[in-house]
């Protein structure tokens, strides 16, 4: 699958199967399914077997007959295309990631774990443990045992750039179908064959385990109810003509009916459900159910973790804090010469700080004669020993406990207590302090500051726009986390965030009525993952995580959290607006055909004609013209979603409204009206 | 059209806009089973009443057994009422030994009078004697508008509460309303009304000589206590045949008004109850203002149609708007709000002939009635009418903010949307249904008084009136058949029972719900957006449904009038 292809909406690789499986879909056993388009089957069948009746006993009438039963088959036809389109572009997509999926063997490890057998990826069975070396195609999903490797994984999420997968940790998950690199691991298989994630992600693009979701059916149960008072509006009526002293032919009754009835979203419900979901897919998210689509446009609150999302992953060197009676070029120069070697990326933008504040320039550590001390949990600091004399540099805490340091300085003392005091100082910026010291003597503190991702102020702006209250996660203490909450702009924040309270935030959240969405990778988000109402899990993320979210993003990138909360609220917006066009659109048709209806009787009735449509049969004709017309303009739509603009849910509300609310009650005006004049410029009716 | 008659159109809205509110706080106190300045009085009552039924009032049902003990409690009432009238030849108080109605219309008038429907087969005056008036008639038009109440209340709670298990105890909530709102309101009514002359006597019919020498016998009765519930609980079953056109029924011009406002009154003041109760007073005011707005125009046509009379009678010369059928006491603008007032509560009492009214003044009175008796409604009907058409709206347009649907923090699931399709199908189904089958059967077209698309009309408004629990007649229409008898006493029951079972499992499935609480997302419900929202789903939704069932008569009509046919 190529990433974010814009497959055109009458695609001709896509068209093609869709109008053949338009009329494929015309079995009753699926129209069933859908209650709106499955009464207008039973009525079509009904009038063409009447007409086929008449045509061979006589009847009067019949080129008019025919036209409308022609255009209740269309109507159908038209559906069924809509949805086949919609299930075509994802169709396109599974048969992309089928190519990938070629067949491999795997290489079983022998229960002594050390010699293997070639076995066929299919026989493979859950806790079975097999090795994968350079250029192998991983088997199965399953989760790295044992070693280290970089992995391709293109075929899942278009990036060919390689991806490090290894045991333990938050990366250990493989995916079976992508491809090993370098190096060699073990993998237990987590998933039987058949049931993997290429499996599940190319059944969910096909829409071939597509379940309606809750606001579906609850439409459905609307639009079966509405389709009910229709029939009781129009079967009513031969009852009233005869009391006039008149009959009413059946076509003019069914053209009434299914006009009336609302089979624009009938026709357009279950594309737009499968739209939606594509969406999400173009997008590299994969989502386990259309209930969490749905879910996603509910959602209260965010729960964002601030490494990733909020603030760029590293922190950055901004400022030398020096001590009383220590020069800043000084602490400058220590601080530069303990990182040299130092490949972090707080101990580059050290080097670079360094460099665009005092001009001091690179060194080589060979000509210094200098030996870097690396960083260590033990220890927490790390440096460098040149000629005789020792810089550090490390956490405020650690640098006091140390011995050296200690020898010079009473923890009380005057130097200590102004570190102290400086390293408060930049947490309660939102920054890490950062302590130097040469050869035990301390020299002052680095500002190390979280970078702030550009534009993510308007986007926290833009989701209280929406209602959406976010909430930063970190690890952070609260007074560090306090300021980048304030300086990203987000609403609230979990400081020194554990799996545990993180679980809590959720729950509380939740007892308030409120659905909270979150993302995580790691093996101890995944309770709060399956607790959280659409819990995006990364790709990059472990087994369990995956597992338990009911989302994948295979980007593994948290930020999208925002976008699926978007593509959930336009799933939502879309199935509104067209349900609201749709019921808007019966002034018209009532205008249209009431009065072509009883003309015979009451001609006073004519009227009511307002669109002075040319005649009876004209006026009959063009409703029904418009309302098959009308499904196929609004397929591109139906695919593509209506607009979301974070502008708040009044103006959104004005804004639909008037579209699909006012709009949807004169449209079909001016095109019945059209419609009619072409069709008596052309001699139809 | 006058300046006098919009005065009084005007006069007529001040008074009810400015009773919702205190009406409504007091209301709202009573039914929260709160003390007012009536507890010294009333409490040792109604305590005494739930002693001597049994009853725990703050034992809260669950809403199948609220439904199940409003269902016994209805068809208790139908059962003593269908025998009071089956037996009244046996039974006191009934000086002018009036014999007993025949099964089908005592089945009929139960039926009516239990659902608040209050549709009268028979003439008040020549058929029910006073025991069968006061204990049987005036007890169903209390109890029949206190359940109406509970139901609302019912619903409400179910807005109200989150996560619970309850919805009220319909005893207390039918008690309480009956108790401390209609009852003292009845009392302060009937008063002022015997202070204007209506009659209020046990005593036998008055015979008097006229100037001629003729005989004459002028029926008289306890005729305002009556008339007092029968406004202020939306009833609208006359005393006298004539209803409130009689001059023992609504005798002045203030009789007239103040019969108005009591028809609106509780219902008004119910919206307001609904916005204290959800915690935010301008939700009430919304659903208030979308009943204004439909009521307002309805008004306008109305009045519009009548003072503009038949242009065949202006062609001869003859203006002045069409007085037929209209009280000279009243005149054209007072006639026409009552009809308009009358049908849009689900009240039914008229002091005009509508049959008489111009096509399109008698089409308002069927399209009110036909849109579910939701511009202010009956008492508690009308509130939990329109709530249904909120749910249906809410749900066909929430989903436009990119939410799925919510109304007051309660989320719109596939429960309700079928509960409300359900109550919203039953009008329809009997309206539409039951004028069909009319409409072609010799033995209903037997009671026709006139021909063509009128007499059509005539079919059409007493289902209609049925359906809808008015109780209204077009009249022109022998409906004291068995056949109407019989199908319209269904349509009541079906207008009636079909419309609470479903609000009242909606009421469960909310009061079970969690509250979600509002945010910038979520879709306003308390503006002028929702108001024209609301108001284009009810008419759509509603009221098109019935577009060629009333193409085919009113409209029609008119048109033909136009061209100078009448029937």
């Amino acid at each position: 699958m190529t990433k974010s292809s814009e497959i055109s909406v009458f695609d001709p690789a896509i068209v093609g199967p869709a109008v053949r499986s338009s009329f494929a879909k015309l079995d009753p056993r699926v129209q069933f399914r859908n209650p709106v388009m499955f009464v207008v089957e039973i009525v079509a069948i009904l009038t063409t077997l009447i007409f086929l009746r008449d045509l061979a006993f006589g009847g009067s009438r019949l080129g008019f007959s025919f036209q409308v039963i022609l255009w209740l088959w269309f109507t159908l036809l038209f559906a069924n295309f809509a949805e086949a389109v919609a299930e075509g572009r994802g169709k396109a997509q599974a048969d992309a990631l089928r190519r990938t999926r070629t067949e491999t063997d795997a290489k079983l490890l022998a229960v002594d774990g050390s010699t293997y057998e070639l076995v066929p990826a299919t026989s493979l069975k859950v806790g079975d443990i097999v090795v994968v070396e350079i250029g192998d195609i991983i088997p199965s999903d399953g989760e790295v045992i044992e070693g280290i490797a970089s992995v391709n994984e293109a075929a899942i999420t278009g990036e060919s750039a390689p991806v490090i997968r290894e045991s333990g940790g938050d990366r250990s998950a493989v995916t079976g179908g992508t491809q090993v690199l370098s190096d060699q691991i073990k993998v237990r298989i987590t998933a039987a064959a058949g049931s993997t994630f290429l499996d599940r992600m190319i059944s969910l693009v096909e829409g071939a385990q597509r379940q309606k979701t809750p606001n579906e059916i609850a439409l459905n149960i609307l639009l079966a109810g509405m389709t009910l008072i229709f029939v009781l509006a129009v079967v009513t009526i031969p009852s009233f003509a005869h009391y006039a002293g008149g009959t009413i032919p059946i076509v003019a009754l069914v053209a009434l009916f299914v006009t009336l009835i609302p089979t624009t979203i009938g026709a357009l419900l279950s594309a737009i459900g499968i739209a939606g979901m594509d969406r999400l897919v173009r997008f590299n998210v994969l989502a386990m159910s259309g209930r969490a689509v749905e879910a996603a446009g509910d959602v209260d609150t965010l729960l964002l973790d601030k490494t990733g999302t909020i603030t760029l992953g590293n922190r950055q060197a901004t400022e030398f804090l020096p001590l009383s009676g220590v020069s800043e070029r000084d602490l400058a120069d220590a601080a530069q010469l303990s990182s040299l070697a130092d490949e972090t990326p707080e101990g580059r933008s050290i080097v670079v700080l360094a460099k665009e504040k005092y001009g001091i320039r690179g060194r080589e550590m060979g000509e210094l004669h200098a030996h870097f001390v690396p960083f260590t949990a033990q220890t927490r600091m790390s440096g460098v020993d040149l000629d005789g004399s020792t810089i550090r540099k490390g956490a405020v805490d650690a640098m006091l406990a140390d011995a050296s340091i200690a020898g010079k300085h009473r923890s009380d003392g005057q130097a200590a207590r102004e570190l102290r005091q400086v390293a408060e100082g930049v947490a309660k910026s939102g920054g890490t302090p950062l302590a130097v010291a040469r050869d035990g003597r301390l020299l002052g503190v680095v500002h190390l500051k979280d970078i702030v991702k550009g534009g993510i102020r308007e986007r926290f702006a833009a989701l209280r726009q929406m209602g959406i209250r976010t909430v930063m996660i970190t690890g952070d203490n609260p007074m560090t986390a306090a300021a980048i909450a304030a300086e990203a702009g987000v609403d609230d924040f979990l400081a020194q965030a554990t799996p545990e309270n993180k679980l809590e935030l959720i729950r509380a959240e939740q007892a308030k009525g409120k659905l909270v969405a979150m993302c995580g990778d790691g093996t101890n988000d995944a309770p709060a993952l399956a607790q959280a109402d659409v819990g995006v899990a990364m790709n990059t993320g472990t087994v369990a995580a995956r597992e338990a979210g009911n989302m994948v993003d295979l980007d593994s990138d948290p930020t999208k959290l925002i976008e699926v909360v978007e593509i959930g609220k336009q799933l939502l917006m879309t199935r509104g607006s067209l349900t609201t066009f749709s019921i808007a659109n019966d002034v018209a048709k009532y205008f249209a055909i009431i009065p072509a209806m009883f003309v015979a009787f009451y001609p006073q009735l004519q009227a009511l004609n307002i669109m002075r449509l040319s005649s009876p049969e004209s006026a009959i004709l063009s409703a029904i013209i418009f309302n098959a017309l009308v499904i196929i303009a609004l397929i591109p739509l139906a695919l593509k979603g209506v607009k979301y603009r974070a502008v708040g849910a009044a103006a959104l509300l004005r804004r639909n409204l008037l579209i699909y609310g006012l709009g949807g009650m004169i449209v079909p005006f001016l095109g019945i009206k059209a419609i009619d004049l072409v069709i008596t410029a052309v001699g139809l009716a | 059209m006058t300046l006098n008659g919009w005065l009084q159109i005007a006069l007529f809205c001040a008074i009810v806009i400015a009773l919702a509110k205190p009406l409504g706080w007091y209301m709202t106190r009573v039914m929260a089973s709160e003390r007012t300045f009536l507890s010294p009085v009333l409490r040792p009552v109604e305590r005494l009443l739930y002693a001597g039924a049994g009853v725990d009032e703050r034992q809260e049902q669950h809403w199948l057994t609220y439904t199940v003990a409003m269902l016994v409690f209805n068809a208790a009432g139908f059962v003593v009422l269908f025998a009071l009238q089956r037996l009244q030849g046996f039974l006191p108080l009934n000086p002018m030994q009036m014999s007993a109605l025949s099964p089908d219309s005592a089945f009929n008038t139960a039926v009516s009078f239990v659902t608040n429907t209050n549709w009268q087969g028979y003439g008040g005056e020549s058929t029910m004697g006073y025991l069968v008036q006061m204990a049987g008639l005036t007890v169903q038009n209390f109890v029949s508008a206190a359940t109406g109440i509970a139901i609302a209340m019912a619903l409400i709670r179910g807005f109200a509460r989150a996560s619970a298990k309850t919805v009220g105890n319909f005893w207390a909530d039918l008690t309480r309303s009956t108790l401390y709102v209609l009852l003292p309101l009845s009392i302060l009514c009937a008063l002022f009304y015997v202070s204007q002359g209506v009659t209020q006597t046990l005593g036998s019919y008055v015979d008097a000589t006229t100037l001629e020498g003729a005989k004459q016998t002028i029926a008289v009765g306890p005729t305002a206590s009556q008339l007092a519930i029968k406004m202020l609980g939306t009833n609208g079953g006359g005393f006298f045949n004539a209803n409130s056109a009689h001059p023992f029924e609504n005798p002045t011009a203030l009789t007239n008004l103040v019969e108005m406002v009591s028809i609106f009154a509780i219902g008004a003041a119910l919206t307001n109850v609904f916005g204290r109760m959800v915690g935010d007073e301008r939700q009430g005011w919304v659903i208030f203002a979308a009943m204004g707005v439909f009521f307002l125009a309805g008004v306008a046509v109305t009045y519009w149609a009548e003072a503009g009379g038949n242009p065949a009678f202006a062609a001869l010369g003859i203006d002045g708007g069409n007085m037929e059928g209209k009280e000279v006491r009243f005149g054209i603008a007072a006639s026409a709000l009552f009809a308009v007032v009358t049908t849009a509560a689900s009240c039914g009492a008229v002091n005009a002939m509508l049959d008489s009214f111009m096509p399109l003044g008698g089409l308002i009175p069927v399209v009110n009635m036909q849109l579910g008796e939701v511009i202010i409604g009956g008492v508690g009907a009308g509130l939990y009418g329109i709530l249904l058409f909120v749910i249906l709206a809410i749900f066909i347009a929430g989903l436009m903010v990119g939410r799925t649907p919510e109304y007051l923090g309660k989320k719109i699931e596939a429960k309700e949307v079928k509960m409300a399709m359900l109550a919203v199908l039953s009008l329809p189904l009997a309206i539409l249904g039951f004028t069909a089958a009319a409409a072609v059967l010799p033995t209903a077209l037997a009671s026709l008084a006139n021909a063509g698309p009128h007499g059509y009309s005539e079919i059409l408004y007493a289902y209609t009136s049925g359906a809808a629990n008015n109780g209204s007649a077009f009249a022109g229409l022998s409906a004291n058949t068995p056949w109407y008898n019989l199908t319209i006493g269904l349509a009541m029951l079906m207008g009636r029972f079909l419309v609470i079972v479903p609000v009242l499992a909606i009421a469960g499935s909310l009061a079970a719900k969690k509250t979600v609480p509002a945010s910038a997302g979520t879709l306003p419900t308390h503006g002028g957006l929702f108001v024209g929202l609301l108001i284009g789903v009810i008419l759509i939704v509603g009221g098109l449904t019935y577009f060629p069932a009333l193409a085919v008569g009113p409209i029609v009509e008119h048109f033909a009038m136009l061209a100078g046919q009448t029937f």
